[in-house]
C-alpha cells in the first residue's frame, strides 16, 4: 500500500532544477535543496558482482552516500520504500552523439578521374594542410544539454553519455556528460575525457584522402609530423592541428572502424605509434574473432542487426548474396562471440535507426549467447573503466553520481520494466504505469445505492472489470487521471429490443480473433461513465451512469495480479549456420581447415619452367610446403597420392598485375601518393581469390591504380583462401611501387577540356612531376644521411646529441628514397613508345631502374632500348584500340619483346581474365610463334623473376614453394582445367570438392532463404530484397565489364 | 603445300609495299578453287576428314570425298589443315567505334529512348583498322549493332571486306535492339545506382527502377500496338517514320533483338513475343540457363554476349558463364557465342566457343555456335554459315584447331568465293619491327 503511495505522488513532487550554482546569481527567492533520500528494502545490484538484498540506497546532493543492506534511514532523509524492486547502476554509452549538432555531410569529392579537386585545406586559420584531421575540436564546447535527445536514451536506461564531433578522420575529443535536464555547467562528468578517430574525411572537401590506404597513410604521416612538431621546428611556424594532436594523446584513444578488416587497420596505426586504440566496431566481427582478440583492444559495438529480406519471390531471392543471408542470421550472435573470446567489450546504442529498439535488440543479442553479467558490464563497468570514470560512474557506491534504475524485476528478464531512471539523484520516469496494475475494488454510489466491482488493472489502458458476470469495459490511466466505462455484456440472445448490442460477441469482450481493445470501441453509448484521479492505492471520482444520473464512486487496491510466470520458458538456442573462412560460399569451416599435406603426383607430364624443361611421366612430391623431389617413381608412404596419368603439372600462376581482394585501389587527389600502401586495405573477403585459383592462380600482384604519376605501394599476395589479411601477403619480398604515365596520370579523358586542375596535364609535365618527386628524395636522404653521420660522429665522440634534431620523417619521400636504394621496385603503367622512353632516361639521371614496365603495349617499338636499360615488360597478350594511347598495340608485341631478350610476363588487370592466363600466355604462341613453354613461362617465372621472388616460386624445383597447378590437359590449351591448385603445399582449389561445396551453397542458400520467409510469416519486419552488389576496384584504364550484379567503385564517386 | 608457303611468304614480301590503307578488299572470283584433303568442318556438327571442297565464283559449288578437281581449278593443298565456315560475330559495334574513349570516333548511340528508325548500316565505316584484325582470326562476318538506352534502332549483317557500306551489306536492317531496363532494385547510397546519403538528390532519385522500367515497357507496347493499327488502316495521312521502321518486325521480316540478362527482363521480352508475334532473339542472356526450357518451348534464340566472364552472382558455380552454352545446347535452344571484349573488339570469339566447349558443348557443337547457328539467328543460314553445296564461299582455313588459340591460325580466308588479303595493322607493325631487331619468325605471323 506504502510503496504505491510512495510512487506515485513522488514522480510530481519536483521537476525543475534542484541544484543551483554558487557562482549564478538567483532570481527570485533561492530554493535549495539535498535531494536525499533513502530508497529502503530494494535488491541492490551494486556492480556486476555485487547484489545485496534488502539493501538502502541512500543519496544526497546528487550523489550516493551510502549503499548497504539494512541501514537506517538517516533524518532528513526522505524514505522511498523498494520493496519488490530492483536498483542497478544506470548504462553508459560510451559512443553517442547526444547533445552536439553533427555537421553536414557533404558529397564525396575528388575522386582521382572524376572532376576538379580542392587540392588544399580550406580552413581558415593556423591550422594544418588537411581539412579532415581536427584534433582541435572540443566536444565539451560544442555540447548542449538536449532533454528531447537525453529521454529516450534515458528511457533505455542511459544515465551517462561520452559524446563527441562525429566529423573527420581525427575529431577532437569527447565529453562524459549524464543525462540530467540540468545546465551544461553540472551534468559534464569529464571535458576532456577521449579522443576520436575514423576512416571517414566526414565533411572535408579537400580532395585528399579518397581511399582507404589515404586515410592511412595520412594518420601515420600525422604521428609522425606530430612526434617532429614537438622540437617546434622553425619551418613549421605554429600549427596549431599538430599542436592539438600532441595535446590529446594521453586521453583514451577511439577508433571509429566499424568493421572486421577496418579495425585490424586501425590497429596496426596504433601497433606502429605505440597505441591501443579502443575500437569502435560494427556488426561483423564474429567473422574474425580470433583476429579481434589479437588486438588487445577493448572494442566498442553497436546493436543495429540487420533484418530480414523479403526473399519469397524467388527471383529477388536470386540476387541476394549467401553472404548477405548469413550476415542477418549470424550478425546477433556479435557480442556474444565477443564474450566466448573473452574480449572486453562495451555496448552502445549508436548505429540504432531507433535507440527504442535497443532493448529489442540486447534481449537478441541475449538469446543468441551474451549473458547477463556481460551485458551489464558492458554498459557500466567496462565503458567507465574505459574512459577513466569508474570513480564516479559504473556501479552504486558511496562518492559515485546518484545515478542508477528502478526496475520491476531482475533488469533482463523479458517482462521487467524500468520504473524510474535517476540521473545525478534528479528522478525520471521511465514507465509510470508499471505500478497501476493490481486488484481493485470499485464502488460505484448509485441512486439506487452502491454497487461492487472488482477492477483487474492490466496496464494504462487495459482492465477486466466483473461484478457477478464479466462487463464491457474501457479502461485508461495517464499517471495521474482514470477513465472507466462499462456496459453489460451481450453474451447470449437477448429478447428483441436491445438497440446497439452485438449479437455475437462473445464471453471475454472481444470477438475471436479480435483484441479486446476493439471490442471496447462498440460500447454503447449509454454505457456508465467514471472519471477520477489516482491517489495511489485509492482513487476516486464522479461519474453518469446509463439514465443519465450522477454519481460517486471510489476504488481501493486490494491486491497484485497473479503474476505470471516471466517467460522464462527458456527459448531454445537459435539454430544457427557455421561461420566460413572467408564469410563467402566456398570457405571453409574451422573444423575443415584446408592444412598443408604431404602430397606425391604421379606419373604426370611435368612443366618445370626450369632449364630441364618438360618431363614426361614422371612424379612430384611436396613435403611441409615445399617441393621436396622431382623425378621418376618417388615414393613416399605418409603421402597423399594424386594419379597424374594424362595430367600436367605446373608452377601455380602469377599475375603480375590485379587489382582484387582490396579495400581501396587508387589514391588519385595527388600525383604523387607512395606513402600509400595496398598492403594496408588487404581484403580477403572477394570471391576473386576463389575464382583465381580455380584458373590455377596462386600468387598474385596486387597493384595500386594509375590515376596519378607515382602511385601507392603494390602488394604481392599468395592465395591462401581463407586467410586474414596477413596471412595471404606474400612473406619478405621487396615492394614495389606503381607508376604511371600518359593519359590517366594526365586525367585526358574527363568529359570536358580544362578540366583537369590537378598536375600534370601533359606528357612534358608527367617528366617533371618524375623529375621533381626524385629530386626532393634525393635532397631528403641527403638531409638524413647528414643527420646520420653527426649523430654515429657524436656518439663515438661520447658527445651529447640532445641538441641533434632529426628531420621530419616524410612516407612519400622515404618510399622513393628506397627506390633510389633499390629497396623497393616499380612497375610502371605505360603505353607509347616515347613515354617509355622518357621513364628510362629519367631513371638512368636519377640513378634507380624501372624494374617492370607494364601494360607496355608499345614496348616492341622500344624493346631494344629497354633491354640495355634492364628493365622487365608485362604486357596484356591482345588488347587494343579501347583508348588513344593504345592505338598502336599489337598483339605480338609479348613475342617481339621476348625475342630481343627481354623478360615478358603476360598479366591479366582483370578479375574475369586472371582465371584463363594460360591461354592469354598461349596467345603468344599464335602471335609471334612461340614455344609453349616460353608461352608458359610468361605466367610462373618470368612474373616471379619481375617480383624477386624467382628463388621461391615460379618454377618447379626442389627447395620452392610447393605452389602447383594439375591441369586436366596441356596447360596452353583451352581444353584445359585447373584440377587442383595448391599453395604452400595445401590444396585450396580441387575440382571435385568444388563441385561438392557447390551443393552445399545451394543448400544453406534454401535453408537461409527458408528461414527468411519464416521471419517474415512470423511477422517480424522485413526489408524489401535488395541485390547484393559486388564493388569492385579496377585500375580503371580500361572498360570491365563483370556482370549484373559489380559496380566499379568508380562510380561510387562519378554520379 | 609448296602454294601455301608462297602464299605465306607473299604476304610478308608484299608487307613492305602495304600500309593499312591498301590492303585492298578482294575482287570478284571468277572461276574455280579446289581445297583438298583437308578436314572440313562443316559448321552443322558434322566433320569430313580429308574432303575437297570446290568453289565456283562465289558459291560453293560441292563439298565431299575425293572430289575430281576440274579444269582450271586453283587447287589449295590444306592437308593436314582444318576448314572452317568463315566466323560470324553476331553482335558488335565493329565500323561504329574505332577508339571507345575517344568520343570523335564512335557512332554507336543516338539521343533519346525511341530511336527504331536509326540503322547502323549506314555508319559503318568499312575502313576501320579493327575490322583486319578481326578477320584475321576467322571472323568474316559480323552483324553491327547500334547501342541505346533503349529502342536503339536496328542492326545489319556485314561481310567484312567491302569498300564502303554498300558491298559490305549482307542483310540489311534485319534486327531491332531493344536494351531492356534493368528491372533490378539498385543499392541506395551509391552514384548513379542510388542516392548519396545526404546529398542533394537524396530525396529526389528515390526511384523505383523495376516499376520505371516495367512503364517504359508498357509504353512501348502502346507503340507497337498503335504501329499495328497504323498498318492496318491504309488511308492514313501522315507519316510516322518510326512505325515506318518496325514495319518488317511485324512481318517477320526483321528479328526483336532483346538485350538483357536476367530472368525477369527475359520474361518481359517474351511478352513482346506473345502479344506481337516478333521473331525474338535474347542477346547477353547471363542467366537464360535458368530458364532454357521455357526459352525453348517459346522458340527464343539466344546470343551469349560474352562467355568469357565472371559469374553473376557470388554464389554461383564458380564456370558457370562457361557452362551455359552447354546447358542451353541440352535444353534445346537455339543460341549462338558472341565476344563483346571492349579490348579485343571480338576477335576472340572463337576462343570463347572453345572455352564452352571445355565445359560441355562439344567442338562441333561449339563451332555450330559462332557459325551456323549464328547464320540462323541472323536469318542468314539460306546463303551461309556452313560449308554445304549451293552456300556462299565463306570460307577460312587454320593450321590448327580454330577454338584454340594455342594452335589457331588462319592462313586462308574466303568471302563469297574471294580469297581475302588476311594483313592487318598488327601483322605490319609487328613485321616492321621484325625487321628492325631483324628477328626471324619462327611460324606463321
Amino acid at each position: 500500500m506504502k510503496k504505491i503511495y510512495g510512487f506515485i505522488v513522488f514522480c510530481f513532487l519536483h521537476q525543475t532544477t534542484i541544484y543551483t550554482q554558487p557562482t549564478f546569481p538567483e532570481n527570485g527567492v533561492a530554493d535549495p535543496r539535498q535531494g536525499f533520500y533513502a530508497f529502503t528494502h530494494a535488491t541492490v545490484v551494486k556492480d556486476i558482482s555485487t547484489t545485496i538484498q534488502d539493501a538502502t540506497l541512500i543519496i544526497k546532493d546528487g550523489r550516493i552516500v551510502t549503499v548497504g543492506a539494512g541501514l537506517p534511514v538517516p533524518p532528513g532523509a526522505v524514505e522511498v520504500d523498494c520493496k519488490g524492486k530492483y536498483i542497478y547502476p544506470s548504462f553508459i554509452d560510451i559512443y553517442a552523439d547526444y547533445g552536439i549538432t553533427q555537421p553536414q555531410r557533404a558529397l564525396p569529392t575528388g575522386s582521382g578521374f572524376g572532376q576538379q579537386m580542392q587540392i588544399e585545406s580550406n580552413v581558415k586559420g593556423p591550422f594544418g594542410w588537411n581539412q579532415a584531421l581536427k584534433p582541435e575540436v572540443d566536444a565539451f564546447k560544442l555540447f548542449s544539454v538536449n532533454d528531447g535527445a537525453a529521454k529516450p536514451l534515458r528511457e533505455a536506461g542511459f544515465g551517462t553519455v561520452l559524446t563527441h564531433v562525429r566529423d573527420g578522420i581525427a575529431r577532437g575529443t569527447g565529453v562524459v556528460v549524464t543525462l540530467a535536464n540540468e545546465k551544461e555547467n553540472l551534468v559534464v562528468v569529464k571535458e576532456r575525457a577521449s579522443a576520436h578517430y575514423s576512416f571517414n574525411k566526414g565533411t572535408s572537401t579537400q580532395a585528399y584522402p579518397t581511399s582507404k590506404m589515404g586515410y592511412i597513410a595520412l594518420l601515420r604521416q600525422t604521428y609522425l609530423d606530430a612526434a617532429w612538431y614537438k622540437n617546434k621546428p622553425y619551418k613549421e611556424g605554429f600549427n596549431a592541428t599538430l599542436q592539438a594532436w600532441l595535446d590529446i594523446q594521453n586521453l583514451p584513444q577511439i577508433f571509429e572502424a566499424n568493421d572486421k578488416w577496418d579495425n585490424l587497420r586501425a590497429d596496426r596505426i596504433g601497433d606502429e605509434f605505440g597505441v591501443q586504440y579502443i575500437i569502435k566496431g560494427g556488426q561483423n566481427e564474429y567473422q574474425r574473432i580470433r583476429e579481434m582478440k589479437a588486438t588487445g583492444a577493448t572494442f566498442i559495438l553497436p546493436l543495429n542487426f540487420p533484418q530480414a529480406m523479403d526473399v519469397e519471390d524467388p527471383a529477388d531471392a536470386r540476387f541476394v548474396s549467401l553472404e548477405d543471408m548469413k550476415h542477418w542470421e549470424l550478425a546477433p550472435t556479435n557480442p556474444a562471440a565477443f564474450e566466448k573470446a573473452g574480449i572486453p567489450f562495451c555496448l552502445t546504442t549508436s548505429d540504432l535507426r531507433n535507440i527504442s529498439s535497443f532493448w529489442t535488440n540486447l534481449r537478441k543479442a541475449m538469446e543468441y549467447g551474451l549473458s547477463e553479467t556481460k551485458a551489464l558490464e558492458a554498459l557500466t563497468k567496462t565503458p567507465a573503466q574505459v574512459l577513466g570514470i569508474y570513480d564516479k560512474v559504473g556501479s552504486l557506491e558511496s562518492g559515485k553520481l546518484a545515478n542508477f534504475l528502478i526496475t520491476d524485476g531482475p533488469l533482463f528478464h523479458e517482462k521487467t520494466n524500468i520504473l524510474f531512471n535517476y540521473v545525478q539523484g534528479i528522478k525520471y520516469n521511465v514507465k509510470s504505469d508499471a505500478n497501476i496494475s493490481g486488484v481493485y475494488q470499485l464502488t460505484v454510489n448509485t441512486p439506487a445505492g452502491q454497487e461492487k466491482f472488482t477492477l483487474e488493472v492490466k496496464s494504462a489502458n487495459s482492465a477486466t472489470l466483473y461484478a457477478k458476470d464479466t462487463l464491457n469495459c474501457r479502461f485508461s490511466f495517464d499517471g495521474k487521471q482514470i477513465k472507466l466505462s462499462y456496459a453489460p455484456m451481450a453474451r447470449r440472445q437477448r429478447p428483441s429490443g436491445m438497440p446497439g448490442v452485438d449479437t455475437l460477441r462473445r464471453p471475454g469482450g472481444a470477438f475471436p480473433g479480435l483484441p479486446a481493445a476493439a471490442s471496447s470501441q462498440n460500447l454503447p453509448p449509454n454505457a456508465t461513465r467514471l472519471s477520477g484521479i489516482s491517489y495511489g492505492s485509492e482513487w476516486s471520482g464522479t461519474g453518469t451512469d446509463s439514465l443519465g444520473n450522477t454519481l460517486t464512486w471510489t476504488a481501493v487496491y486490494a491486491k497484485a495480479i497473479e503474476s505470471r510466470p516471466d517467460s522464462a520458458r527458456k527459448k531454445d538456442p537459435p539454430v544457427l549456420g557455421k561461420v566460413t573462412y572467408p564469410f563467402l560460399p566456398f570457405g571453409w569451416t574451422e573444423d575443415n581447415k584446408p592444412k598443408q599435406e604431404t602430397i606425391l603426383i604421379k606419373n604426370a607430364t611435368i612443366w618445370t619452367c626450369e632449364k630441364e624443361g618438360v618431363l614426361n611421366n614422371a612424379d612430384l612430391l611436396l613435403k611441409n610446403g615445399k617441393i621436396a623431389a622431382i623425378g621418376k617413381n618417388l615414393n613416399d608412404p605418409t603421402a597423399r597420392v594424386i594419379d597424374g596419368t594424362g595430367k600436367h603439372v605446373t608452377p601455380g600462376i602469377i599475375d603480375e598485375h590485379s587489382h582484387i581482394a582490396a579495400a581501396s585501389i587508387n589514391e588519385g587527389a595527388q600525383s604523387v601518393t607512395c606513402e600509400v600502401r595496398i598492403g594496408d586495405n588487404i581484403n580477403p573477403d572477394d570471391i576473386n581469390i576463389y575464382r583465381q585459383l580455380s584458373g590455377g592462380v596462386t600468387s598474385s600482384h596486387i597493384l595500386h591504380g594509375s590515376a596519378n604519376v607515382i602511385g601507392g605501394q603494390t602488394q604481392l599476395l599468395k592465395f591462401r583462401w581463407g586467410g586474414n589479411d596477413e596471412e595471404l601477403k606474400f612473406k619478405e619480398w621487396p615492394g614495389q611501387i606503381k607508376f604511371a604515365l600518359g593519359e590517366n596520370v594526365k586525367r585526358a579523358n574527363l568529359s570536358s577540356a580544362g578540366q583537369n586542375n590537378r598536375y600534370p596535364d601533359s606528357r612534358m609535365g608527367v617528366e617533371q612531376v618524375l623529375v621533381d618527386a626524385f629530386t626532393r628524395a634525393k635532397d631528403y636522404k641527403k638531409e638524413w644521411d647528414q643527420y646520420n653521420t653527426e649523430r654515429e660522429k657524436r656518439i663515438k665522440s661520447k658527445k651529447s646529441t640532445a641538441d641533434l634534431i632529426p628531420p621530419r620523417r616524410d612516407l612519400e619521400l622515404e618510399a622513393l628514397a628506397d627506390i633510389l636504394e633499390r629497396k623497393k621496385f616499380i612497375t610502371c603503367h605505360s603505353y607509347v613508345q616515347s613515354e617509355i622512353n622518357m621513364l628510362m632516361k629519367v631513371a638512368e639521371q636519377m640513378g634507380f631502374k624501372v624494374n617492370t614496365f607494364t601494360h607496355i603495349l608499345e614496348g616492341y617499338k622500344v624493346a631494344d632500348k629497354m633491354k640495355a636499360h634492364g628493365a622487365y615488360a608485362s604486357t596484356f597478350s591482345d588488347w587494343w584500340a579501347y583508348k588513344m594511347e593504345v592505338e598502336d598495340a599489337i598483339p605480338y608485341n609479348a613475342a617481339i619483346m621476348h625475342k630481343v631478350g627481354l623478360v615478358v610476363a603476360i598479366n591479366s588487370d582483370d578479375a574475369e581474365m586472371a582465371r584463363r592466363l594460360n591461354q592469354e600466355a598461349a596467345k603468344t604462341m599464335k602471335y609471334g610463334g612461340l614455344s609453349a613453354e616460353e608461352a608458359l613461362n610468361m605466367v610462373t617465372i618470368n612474373p616471379a623473376k619481375m617480383l624477386h621472388v624467382d628463388d621461391r616460386v615460379g618454377s618447379l624445383k626442389v627447395g620452392k614453394d610447393a605452389d602447383v597447378v594439375v591441369w586436366s590437359d596441356n596447360p596452353l590449351s583451352i581444353y584445359a582445367k585447373a584440377l587442383y591448385t595448391i599453395v604452400d603445399g595445401t590444396v585450396y582449389f580441387d575440382r571435385e570438392k568444388d563441385e561438392q561445396l557447390q551443393k552445399e551453397v545451394e543448400a544453406e542458400r534454401a535453408r537461409l532463404v527458408k528461414k527468411m520467409i519464416g521471419e517474415k510469416r512470423s511477422g517480424a519486419p522485413v526489408t524489401p530484397a535488395v541485390p547484393s552488389y559486388q564493388y569492385m576496384h579496377t585500375c580503371h584504364d580500361h572498360g570491365h565489364s563483370h556482370g549484373l550484379l559489380v559496380i566499379d567503385n568508380d562510380e561510387i564517386y562519378n554520379p | 603445300m609448296k602454294k601455301i608457303l608462297f602464299v605465306t611468304a607473299f604476304g610478308f614480301i608484299s608487307v613492305f609495299a602495304q600500309s593499312q590503307a591498301n590492303i585492298l578488299p578482294a575482287p570478284p572470283n571468277k572461276g574455280l578453287i579446289c581445297i583438298k584433303n583437308a578436314t572440313i568442318h562443316i559448321g552443322n556438327g558434322k566433320v569430313i576428314e580429308g574432303g575437297d571442297i570446290i568453289i565456283e565464283n562465289d558459291k560453293i559449288k560441292d563439298v565431299g570425298k575425293n572430289l575430281s578437281v576440274p579444269a582450271g581449278a586453283e587447287i589449295i593443298n590444306a592437308n593436314g589443315q582444318h576448314v572452317y565456315p568463315g566466323l560470324i560475330l553476331p553482335v558488335s559495334n565493329m565500323g561504329l567505334v574505332e577508339i571507345s574513349s575517344v568520343r570523335a570516333t564512335t557512332d554507336v548511340r543516338e539521343i533519346g529512348d525511341m530511336n527504331p528508325n536509326v540503322r547502323s548500316i549506314i555508319a559503318y565505316n568499312t575502313d576501320s583498322k579493327i575490322i583486319n584484325t578481326v578477320r584475321s582470326n576467322g571472323i568474316l562476318l559480323a552483324n553491327v549493332v547500334p547501342q541505346g538506352s533503349f529502342l536503339a534502332g536496328s542492326s545489319s549483317v556485314v561481310q567484312l571486306d567491302a569498300w564502303n557500306w554498300e558491298d559490305a551489306v549482307v542483310k540489311a536492317d534485319g534486327g531491332m535492339h531493344l536494351y531492356m531496363p534493368s528491372l533490378l532494385p539498385r543499392p541506395s547510397g551509391f552514384g548513379r545506382f542510388g542516392n548519396m546519403p545526404g546529398g542533394p538528390n537524396a530525396q529526389a532519385q528515390q526511384s523505383d527502377p523495376v516499376k520505371e522500367g516495367l512503364e517504359k515497357i508498357e509504353n512501348l507496347k502502346s507503340f507497337f500496338r498503335e504501329a499495328k493499327a497504323y498498318f492496318a488502316n491504309p488511308s492514313r495521312n501522315e507519316t510516322n517514320l518510326k512505325f515506318e521502321s518496325v514495319k518488317n518486325l511485324f512481318n517477320k521480316k526483321q528479328k526483336l533483338y532483346v538485350h538483357a540478362n536476367t530472368v525477369k527482363q527475359m520474361l518481359v521480352a517474351l511478352d513482346l513475343k506473345k502479344e506481337f508475334g516478333f521473331d525474338l532473339v535474347i542477346v547477353g542472356g547471363s542467366e537464360s540457363w535458368q530458364i532454357a526450357d521455357l526459352l525453348r518451348q517459346n522458340q527464343v534464340a539466344v546470343i551469349l554476349q560474352q562467355p568469357h566472364s565472371l559469374p553473376t552472382t557470388t554464389d554461383d558455380d564458380v564456370d558457370q558463364p562457361y557452362k551455359t552454352a552447354a546447358m542451353l545446347q541440352k535444353a534445346g535452344v537455339l543460341f549462338a557465342i558472341s565476344d563483346d571484349d571492349s579490348q579485343t573488339r571480338g576477335k576472340n570469339l572463337p576462343f570463347n566457343a572453345g572455352t564452352a566447349a571445355t565445359y560441355g558443348l562439344t567442338r562441333e557443337e561449339a563451332l555450330s555456335a559462332i557459325t551456323l547457328n549464328a547464320a540462323k539467328i541472323l536469318g542468314i543460314d539460306d546463303r551461309t554459315g556452313s560449308i554445304e553445296a549451293g552456300k556462299d564461299a565463306n570460307i577460312i582455313i587454320s593450321t590448327g584447331d580454330i577454338l584454340d588459340m594455342s594452335t589457331s591460325q588462319v592462313v586462308h580466308a574466303f568471302i563469297g568465293g574471294r580469297k581475302i588479303n588476311l594483313d592487318d595493322k598488327h601483322k605490319q607493325l609487328s613485321e616492321r619491327y621484325e625487321q628492325k631487331y631483324q628477328l626471324k619468325p619462327k611460324k606463321g605471323f
